[in-house]
This record gives C-alpha cells, structure tokens and sequence, in this order.
C-alpha cells in the first residue's frame, strides 16, 4: 500500500528526514518510534502533504506518486492523520466540519454525499468507538477540548472517514492512562485487513494496547532498526540513547554507509 | 507555497448581480442645482414645507466641505457629473397594484432572486423594491395595514402620512448632520417608510430591496421606520448594483426612532458593485444610520454583513436616550482586491443603566482595507451606564490590511466600558488541518471565515443567515494567501 523509498525532507535548509526507505502493505500496524527530534513526526507531516518542507525521494501509495498528490488529494484518497497537535476552529462546528470532510471523501469514492440526518446516524454510531460525549458534537472544532478529548476527537474523525491508510501522530502524548485505553480500543477496533496503519510514538506504553506488527525505530532522520513487538519492549529497557550509540556503531561499520 | 499559488489562481471573482436591465426612464439633466431639487420635489409631488427642507439642506450642504478624515482613498467626486433623479417609466401610470408592475422590472427582481409576488420563497416578508430614485412595488401591504402597520415607499408615506413623516423626518439625523446626509436631505427621491403603532409585534419582517440599474445615477434613498411603544420590527435591506467602470455615489440616510419597549431590528446585507480586481468602477457607500431609543427600555440593534462595494463607509448608530434602553451593533465587514471599508458605530449613552454591545468583524483579503472606527459616548447623565466592544479583524494575504480606531469619552464615573480587539492571520495549520480531511483551500478558507463571522451570523433573521453565508464564501473567492 505505502512503499517510501529514500525519503529525504528539510526544513529551512536542515535536514529532518535523512533517507528513510518503509513498505507498508494493507492490513500492517507498524510503530514508528524514536526520540524527540529523530524526525518522526516529520514523516508524518511529510506523507500528509505539508508544504513547507523541501521533499525529495519516492513515494507510492497504492502505486500513485504520493509526492505529486496536494494534501486534499491524499486525504480523499484514503490517507487520514491524527495530529499530534490538533488545531481549533473557532465557530465552525464539530459535526459541520466533519460532515464537509466525509462528504468530499465520499464524493471521490463516487457515493452519495450524506445530508445531516443521514451523516448523524452514523456520527452517533462511532462515537461510541471512542465513548464520546455527544455535547462535543455541538463545539466548535476541537475549541476548548482538552488534549484528551482533542485525540479522542481526532479517532472519533478516522472511524467515520474510514481512511486506507491512517497515521496516528504521537496520539498518546498527554492521555492520562483511562484516556490511552479508550483511544486505543478505538484504534483496535478500526484494525482491518484493508487497512494500514503508521503507530508514532515516543513511548512504548502504546504498544501494550495497540500491539503491532513491525516495529521501526527512526533516529537522525533514518530508520536505525526495525523488529517485532519485542523490539518496542527492548527499547523500554534500555532507551533510545544505548540505542543510538549502537545504531551509530554499527552504521559506521557498514560498508558504505557514511555518517 | 503551493496554499499561495492555489489560492492566486482562484482571483477570478464573479460578481452575479453585475447584469444591466434595459429600462426606459425618465430622468432629470445631470448636476445639483436648486432648480433640480424643485424639480425632484415636483415630479413627487410635495408638500411646500418638504420642499423648503430640501432648500435648507443643500444650502447649508454648499458650505459644507467633503469630509476626508476617513481610512480610505478616492479621487474626487463631481457633483455635477451626477443624475440626481431617474426613474423607469412604467408603462400603466403610476402602478397601483403589484399586478400592475412592469413586467421588465419584475423580471430584473426575479434575476436578482427576488420575488415581488405575495406567495413563494419569500412568503413571510413584505418587501418594497427600490430601482435607482422610486419604489417599483411593496408587497403584503393590506396584510399589515389590517395590523395598523405602514410599510410603503418613502414618497407615497409623505403623500399619505404626511404628519408622521413631518414629525419625524430629520429628528434622528437633522439635515445638517454632516456632508453626505445633509446632501440626502436635499436630493433623496426615495426608500422605505415604516410605522408600527403602540403595542403591536410586526407580523412578518420587512424589507427594502435597493436596486440600481441605471448609469451615471447616484442613489439617494431615505428610510424612516418608528416604533411606537410595545412595538417590534425586524427590517432588513439588500442591496445590488450593475457593473461598471465608473464609480456611482450612494448616499443614503436611515432614521430609526424606538418610544417606550420598543424594539427594531435592521439587518443588512449589502452587495453593491465592488469594482473589479484592480479597484475599477464600483459603488461610494456613503452612507449615515442612526437609531433613537427614545423610550425607556427600548432597544435598537443594528446587524450588518458588508461585503460590496468600493469604499464603504458607515457608522450605523445609536441614541440611547431612554433610561434602561439597550444598543447593538453586529458587524461583518469583508474587502477584498481593492475594497476599502471604514465603518463601525457610535453609542451615545444618555439615560440611565443604558447597555450597548459592539461586535465587529473584519476580514481582509488581497489588497482590501478594513477599518473599525468606533465611539462609545458615556454623558454625565448615563448613571450605570454599560458598553462591551469586541473588535476582531482577520487578515487573508499579505498585502491587506487591518486598521483599528476605537474612541472612548466617559462623563460618568458610574459607567463600565470594556474593549477588546484581536488581530489575526487566517491560520496555515487550521487550513492544512481542513485539507488534510479532504476539504479543498477554497472550501477550507470560507469554512474557517464563516466560523470567524457566525456569532454576527447568528444575529441575521434565519432567512438570510445562509445567503450571508454564501456571499461572504463567493466574495472572497480567491482572495487569500
């Protein structure tokens, strides 16, 4: 589904994202961990579309040249974020501005747009994935929402777009431990076989509730290890700076490599 | 950045109203005279003591001098380059019934999206249809009179309420107020009269609908609704005008007088011709508005959505002379390309625990100018007086601009005012969040500037609200980076 192929990204002339090569195939969770600053959320920005960095390398997504494609193109075509930071939108309200989003997504898959009759029966039916309250639906986007209720508010958004390929970025960051469980059965619970899924985070206390597939560990801007989920349990142990000094040994051992 | 290159692309701003209907009218020669006026005031008939008025206006309006202390810039206006009066003549004379309108103008109305016939889309409110200086029709006028209501076009209320007009004209805005209401009271032709007696609750909302049609014609229309005590109204006005290269001058006064309880509501929304993008043709809104919460408890709130014309500038306000009696003031003010608005209101606390609300919000796109001047006036005799202002600006772009001037003088040391203002530039990562759910720039944009705008919105009559929505999304097409 996503084959990303010597990514490189840089942001007012730094380098963030230094040649990261990731397969992902339908029906795959892979997490993506690494220290603050390693450029994970970077890749997440990246395959969204954010313009303001200077992107080269390759990037198919279901055999499209994910590069070419405007943020909106991605998102119609089955790409779904879960920012890690999510932004309000004083005055436009919750259910408004969700509806507007599926509609132009299903507008793409050639169905029927959802008036807001139809759209609420299916908004109430995934709330519940997330326990959400149906007062949130009458707020404006995400103003006032605490961060708990803002990433609850971002997978409340995904299992209504029914994305291909959805990245959660650092979603767990500020949910206390009953906010993480209930995110994480959302998340469970959108697991399929169609679709594919982009774990970042910086703790491995996700992966106890999300339990993934691959496990990649990107730092300096490269993927340095990829493993199974005890890869993640290892991290835990030992933390990302025995890592790193590892990571940096036996790069610098491999021939051809160059720092 | 591509958001910028997008959203340039998208500069082709189509303005709908634009089209010109071929009328055959009947018009007075070019340029401003007293001889002029007599003749305004003959063809309408009038009484010899309107007529003396209008004299004193423009007399006193040639010692007057063109005010310029406003936010925006313009070359000057020839007063004598300007048609004073023109009117379609109809082809029964003088139509007294809406049967009778000429079926051209009915179409124009049509066009536009408005209907002249009693059943239909606009069922619920009465409208009076203005085209360049006279009244074409007002609708549900039976309806209202069996209520004691009077809804009717400014010219037949001097003809056939001469006392109430007589009583009131000019003692909210006096006819030498200032530059361009003092020339109004000199030249108006025509606009909208409404009076609700004591104790009645207008059944329908009233409109005036301004249409200007024909070239080289400035418009000067006068509106005077009172509300007697216990009375309520809501009103509202929309206006539209062809495109053209030269810019038409619109002076307009409106008077609204608020006795004891009284309520009035006046919404506008007002789409003149903007101009085209590098600021050609377009529409001088000139234009004075004034309440008086007359009465104790009365209450006077103004809503306006301003997204047309090339420079705008208006101050719609209010005289809270009534002990108790509330103010409002809501406004969206939108300019794009070369648009540039100065407007805002003045609050005249005189009675006692007298409260006014200021909401303003402006949005400034491509090279658009967008000012707020505001006066809160608390006097000596305001005990208790209450004022809130909420000034917001929004810029889309780098090349606008956002300009703020609030005036604040307070007698009373019993009084509260508060002022609060925020400038902000519509946010890159609110759009990239938009796009990134699949909602496209020019979706997005409107999006986050309706929800800039909507507790302003949510103040319109329903009816309205969607289409002030709808406007504010194609005005601003294009507009941002």
């Amino acid at each position: 589904m996503l084959d990303i192929k010597n990514l490189h990204a840089k942001v007012e002339g730094q380098e963030i994202l230094r040649g990261i090569d990731l397969r992902v195939n339908a029906g795959e969770v892979h997490a993506i961990m690494g220290p603050n600053g390693s450029g994970k959320s970077t890749l997440a920005q990246v395959l969204a579309g954010r313009e303001a960095y200077d992107v080269t390398g390759e990037v198919l997504y279901e055999g499209r040249n994910l590069l070419a494609m405007s943020p909106e193109e991605r998102a119609v075509a089955g790409i779904f974020v879960a920012f890690q930071y999510p932004v309000e939108i004083p005055g436009v309200g919750n259910l408004y501005f969700l509806r507007t989003a599926l509609n132009a997504v299903r507008k793409q898959r050639g169905l029927e747009e959802l008036d807001a009759m139809d759209f609420l029966v299916v908004a109430k039916e995934r709330m519940k994935l997330v326990e959400m309250d149906q007062s949130f639906m009458n707020r404006s986007v995400n103003e006032g929402f605490s961060g708990g209720e803002k990433k609850r508010n971002e997978i409340f958004q995904m299992a209504v777009l029914e994305p291909k390929l959805a990245i959660l970025d650092e979603t767990d960051s500020g949910l206390d431990i009953d906010a993480l469980r209930v995110v994480a059965a959302g998340v469970n619970a959108l697991r399929s076989k169609d679709r594919a899924m982009l774990v970042i985070t910086h703790y491995q206390r996700l992966l106890d509730y999300i339990v993934p597939d691959r496990v990649h560990v990107i730092a300096n801007g490269r993927i340095v290890r990829s493993g199974d989920k005890d890869l993640a349990l290892e991290l835990e142990k030992h933390g990302y700076a025995d890592l790193d000094q590892k990571a940096v040994a036996r790069m610098s051992l491999t021939p051809g490599a160059t720092a | 950045m591509t958001t910028l290159a997008e959203m340039r692309e998208l500069t082709t701003r189509e303005y709908k109203y634009g089209f010109v209907t071929d009328l055959e009218t009947d018009a007075v020669p070019r340029g401003l005279s007293e001889d002029v006026i007599r003749i305004i005031s003959a063809k309408k008939n009038e009484p010899e003591w309107l007529l003396d008025w209008r004299l004193k206006a423009y007399r006193h309006w040639l010692t007057m001098e063109e005010p310029r202390w406003q936010n925006a810039h313009y070359g000057p206006i020839d007063y004598q380059d300007i048609i004073y009066y023109s009117a379609h003549k109809p082809k029964v004379a003088g139509p007294k019934s809406l049967d009778e309108v000429d079926p051209e103008v009915l179409a124009m109305f049509n066009k536009l999206g408005i209907s002249l016939a009693e059943q239909g889309r606009l069922s619920g409110i009465a409208v009076d249809a203005i085209v360049d200086s006279v009244s074409v029709g007002t609708t549900f006028k039976k309806k209202l009179a069996e209520v004691g209501v009077i809804f009717c076009s400014f010219s037949e209320g001097v003809q056939d309420h001469p006392d109430l007009i007589k009583k009131y004209l000019g003692s909210v805005v006096p006819y030498s107020d200032n530059y361009f209401a003092t020339l109004n009271s000199a030249v108006f032709t025509d606009g909208s009269f409404c009076f609700i007696p004591k104790g009645v609750r207008c059944p329908m909302e009233l409109s005036t609908y301004f249409r200007i049609n024909a070239a080289d014609t400035g418009q000067f229309e006068r509106t005077l609704i009172v509300a007697e005590d216990a009375a309520y109204v809501s009103y509202l006005e929309g206006c539209t005008a062809p495109m053209r290269d030269k810019n038409q001058l619109h002076a307009a006064v409106v008077e609204l007088v608020a006795l004891e309880g009284a309520q009035i509501k006046y919404s506008t929304v007002q789409n003149w011709y903007p101009g085209d993008k590098d600021g050609k043709g377009g529409i001088y809104n000139f234009v004075t508005k004034r309440g008086k919460c007359a009465g104790a408890n009365s209450k006077i709130s103004w809503t306006q959505v301003e997204t047309g014309s090339a420079i705008t500038w208006k101050y719609p306000s209010v005289i809270l002379q009534g002990d108790n009696s509330v103010g409002e003031f809501y406004s969206v003010a939108l300019t794009n390309n070369r648009q540039q608005a100065d407007t805002g209101t003045k609050m005249i606390h005189i009675g006692k625990n007298t409260r006014s609300t200021i909401l303003s919000k402006g949005i400034s796109a491509g090279h658009g100018q967008n000012t707020y001047r505001g006066l809160v006036k608390i006097m000596k005799s305001a005990a208790g007086a209450r004022n809130h202002t909420q000034c917001d600006s929004m810029l889309l772009g780098e090349e606008c601009g956002a300009h703020t001037f609030p005036y604040i003088e307070v007698k009373n040391p019993t009084a509260k005012v508060e002022h609060e203002a925020s400038t902000s530039k519509i946010g890159e990562d609110q759009l990239f969040y938009c796009r990134q759910r699949g909602i496209p720039v020019e979706d997005a944009v409107s999006m986050i500037v309706n929800g800039f705008c909507r507790e302003v919105f949510k103040k319109l009559p329903m009816e309205f609200a969607a289409e002030a929505q709808k406007l504010l999304g194609i005005s601003l097409e294009g507009s941002v980076g």
